[in-house]
């Protein structure tokens, strides 16, 4: 054999691909589906905190200002570990799939609110006295005039941030999630043999990198003109 | 003014934290009335007019607009707001939105128009101000007289009893003044209520009933035109005309 | 409450612990921050070179290691690359997983950064006789860096949190001298105080942060 047959013969294995292939795709799914209750809690959760903050309570928002800090400081790894491990101490014990779900929503529940609440506090002043002028309450004056310009503000900021936070599913093997990375590594052992590792980097590559072309095109076509 | 007024604020204090931006301002307006407020800048004119539909909730006193109590709690202030229009210096037309979008939004979401409804009224209080053919298009794509125009459009589609303007031309180049005012004059015409805090002094020549003069949070003096511009009875407005004229 | 989640007596015998993590935790950040700026500040440069051979392959290379998980490449370094007799240790696979995620990232900032300063200041850097590359980095560069500063401070606060990714590959810094403290006193304290450790470490950049990002979206509104 020439280098280079053993070298695909280790990281390419055509046996080890058609054995293992199959844990690879099931872990794709589940990684679709961590990915979607993530982004979907995530943003929602922090659209609502975002909203709630902009009705202006002091300790309402000094608590929401609290928690937004608190979850962007703290890794995500170690947030996961805290949920994992941590609650069974008082008789809750979520499983790997949901306290990856919950960190990395908290994650990104954090650094949504804050992108959202920004978008929210640079739309100027006189878009509120102009609608409030006209008889709107503030909270038509919020959904109609405020946030629609707001949202197309964030969407870039908010569109990288998701994605940064979206791949931290991988994240979830290290508390048995049997998502790319879990089954990628477990195929590992199992086999002696690096190529499920290939093909669940293949996978990533398959699923993130379309986002990521998407996130520049996003980037480029929301430059805010009036 | 023998009829009988539809703006009545009184004893109006304002403190902005330890400013006191308006000291026990008294004004009315009678139907049908165009009042000029002049004065120079802090004097607190535009103060006054956001005290008249509460964007600026006054410190004390009493503000009646059409006999509605716009200070009582209980009054419903979004459904009153709808009976003031208000002008602002800098537009504020909401940017993501059509020329028609501004100015039915209020139609359908405050006065309750189904959208063909409200689409009619605006399109017809477009065409007053002359913008019929911009209806589809959005703030970026009009000058800033047009802007402007839009802006009153979305106030008087909501058919006002009175209207504010605040400085409505201070933003605009001198060469898209014209039509702006042109818009406020026929306004005028149809027999609109109006308060203008404005420094277009040849305007309130040639269309005002009543010219107010403000300086330090109080109203210094008032009367017809003629009075304020040729024979003012008081130091400061002699001096405060004489600079304006100068310019 | 107290006595699961911060049991004195297990606070005092984990404490040791924690802080030779955090201290690694520390040498560790001030390795990969400069490699990564080292790794973004190369790529940037290169975007600069408007030759279609040089412009996408570095576009594909940025992409590719902003679609790929960090955890994942850290995993491959670690497990696959042995196998081709090519042993880093946990140290090294992080030193490269982070050159080459960080420094993507890194790079998209600063080409940002660069793109943002006006032609004319390299022009009259290069009518001085200046040449290329000491206009990229006398005059180019600081104004790049002034103009992307909050974003540079938010990857690199992102940089600092990644470094628990350490623990996987058996790195002792905090996250992973928490969870051996954990599975020698069955109770979750470390984690809990590690946790704690880790917000007053990075909250005041975080405050900032907020600051900073608020003010930057207000100006582009």
């Amino acid at each position: 054999m020439t280098n280079w047959e053993r070298f695909l013969d280790t990281f390419f294995n055509g046996k080890v691909l058609a054995r293992y292939w199959p844990d690879i795709a099931y872990g794709a799914l589940i990684t679709i589906e961590l990915a979607l209750l993530v982004v979907v809690t995530g943003i929602g959760a922090g659209l609502a905190l975002a909203l709630l903050r902009s009705v202006g309570i002091r300790p309402v928002n000094w608590a929401i200002v609290f928690v937004v800090d608190l979850f962007r400081a703290l890794p995500p790894l170690v947030i996961i570990v805290l949920i994992y491990f941590g609650l069974p101490s008082i008789d809750v014990s979520p499983s790997g799939f949901v306290s990856t779900w919950l960190a990395l929503a908290f994650v990104l529940m954090a650094f949504s609110e804050e992108i959202f609440w920004a978008g929210i506090t640079a739309v100027a002043k006189g878009q509120w006295e102009a609608a409030r002028s006209t008889g709107l309450t503030f909270g038509q004056t919020l959904i109609n005039v405020v946030l629609p310009q707001a949202i197309r503000l964030t969407i870039p900021p908010l569109t990288n941030r998701t994605i940064a936070i979206t791949k931290g599913t991988a994240l979830g093997s290290v508390v048995a999630v049997t998502e790319i990375l879990g089954q990628a590594s477990s195929a590992v052992s199992n086999s002696y043999n690096p190529s499920p590792l290939m093909l669940g980097a293949a996978a990533y590559i398959i699923m993130f990198l379309p986002v990521v072309v998407l996130g520049r095109w996003v980037e480029t076509r929301f430059a805010w003109k009036r | 003014m023998s009829s009988k007024p539809i703006v009545e604020a009184r004893g109006i204090h304002k403190h902005f934290g330890a400013v006191h931006v308006l000291k026990g301002v008294d004004l009315r307006v009678a139907e049908r009335e165009l009042v000029f407020i002049i004065g120079p800048s802090g004097s607190g004119k535009s103060t006054l007019l956001r005290c008249l539909n509460r964007l600026e909730a006054p410190s004390s006193g009493s503000v009646v607009v059409d006999g509605i109590d716009m200070l009582d709690p209980k009054t419903d202030i979004n459904h009153a707001r709808q009976r003031i229009g208000m002008v602002f210096q800098s537009f504020n037309l909401y940017p993501h939105m059509t020329a028609l979008g501004n100015v039915t939004l209020a139609l359908r979401k405050v006065a309750g128009k189904s959208r063909t409804e409200a689409e009619a009224i605006g399109r017809a209080a477009l065409d007053r101000v002359g913008l019929a053919d911009r209806a589809e298009h959005t703030p970026g794509q009009l000058s800033g007289g047009q802007q402007q125009r839009v802006a009153i459009a979305r106030a008087i589609a909501l058919e006002p009893r009175v209207m504010l303007f605040d400085e409505p031309t201070s933003a605009l180049d001198p060469e898209l003044v014209g039509s702006v005012l042109e818009v406020m004059r026929s306004l005028r015409e149809s027999g609109m209520t109006m308060v203008v805090v404005s420094h277009e002094m040849g305007f309130a020549r040639a269309a005002a009933d009543r010219v107010v003069f403000m300086d330090h949070g109080q109203i210094v003096e008032q009367g017809a035109p003629a009075e304020i511009f040729e024979a003012p009875k008081e130091e400061r407005t002699r001096a405060f005309i004489g600079q304006i004229q100068r310019h | 409450m107290i006595e699961t989640f911060l049991n004195p007596a297990i606070i005092a015998a984990a404490w040791p612990i924690l802080l030779a993590g955090l201290w690694n935790t520390i040498l560790l950040s001030l390795v990969v921050v400069p490699l990564g700026l080292a790794g973004g500040t190369v790529l940037a440069l290169l975007a600069g070179v408007r030759h279609p051979l040089v412009r996408w392959p570095l576009m594909a290379w940025v992409d590719f290691f902003r679609a790929f998980p960090p955890l994942v490449l850290l995993i491959f370094l670690y497990a696959g690359l042995p196998f081709a007799g090519i042993e880093l240790g946990g140290f090294g696979c992080v030193a490269i997983a982070f050159f080459l995620n960080t420094g993507a990232y890194y790079g998209e900032i600063l080409r940002a950064g660069i793109e943002s300063v006006p032609a004319g200041q390299s022009e009259a850097a290069r009518s001085t006789g200046l040449s290329r590359l000491q206009t990229e980095l006398y005059i180019v560069l600081p104004q790049a860096v002034r103009n992307v500063l909050p974003d540079l401070m938010s990857n690199t606060l992102e940089v600092v949190k990644l470094t628990s990714l350490g623990s996987v590959v058996a790195m002792p810094e905090l996250l992973f001298q928490a969870r051996q403290a954990q599975s020698l006193t069955y109770n979750p304290t470390p984690i809990v105080l590690a946790a704690i450790v880790y917000f007053l470490l990075l909250w005041p950049l975080v405050r900032l942060l907020s600051r900073l990002e608020n003010r930057s979206l207000a100006t582009r509104g």
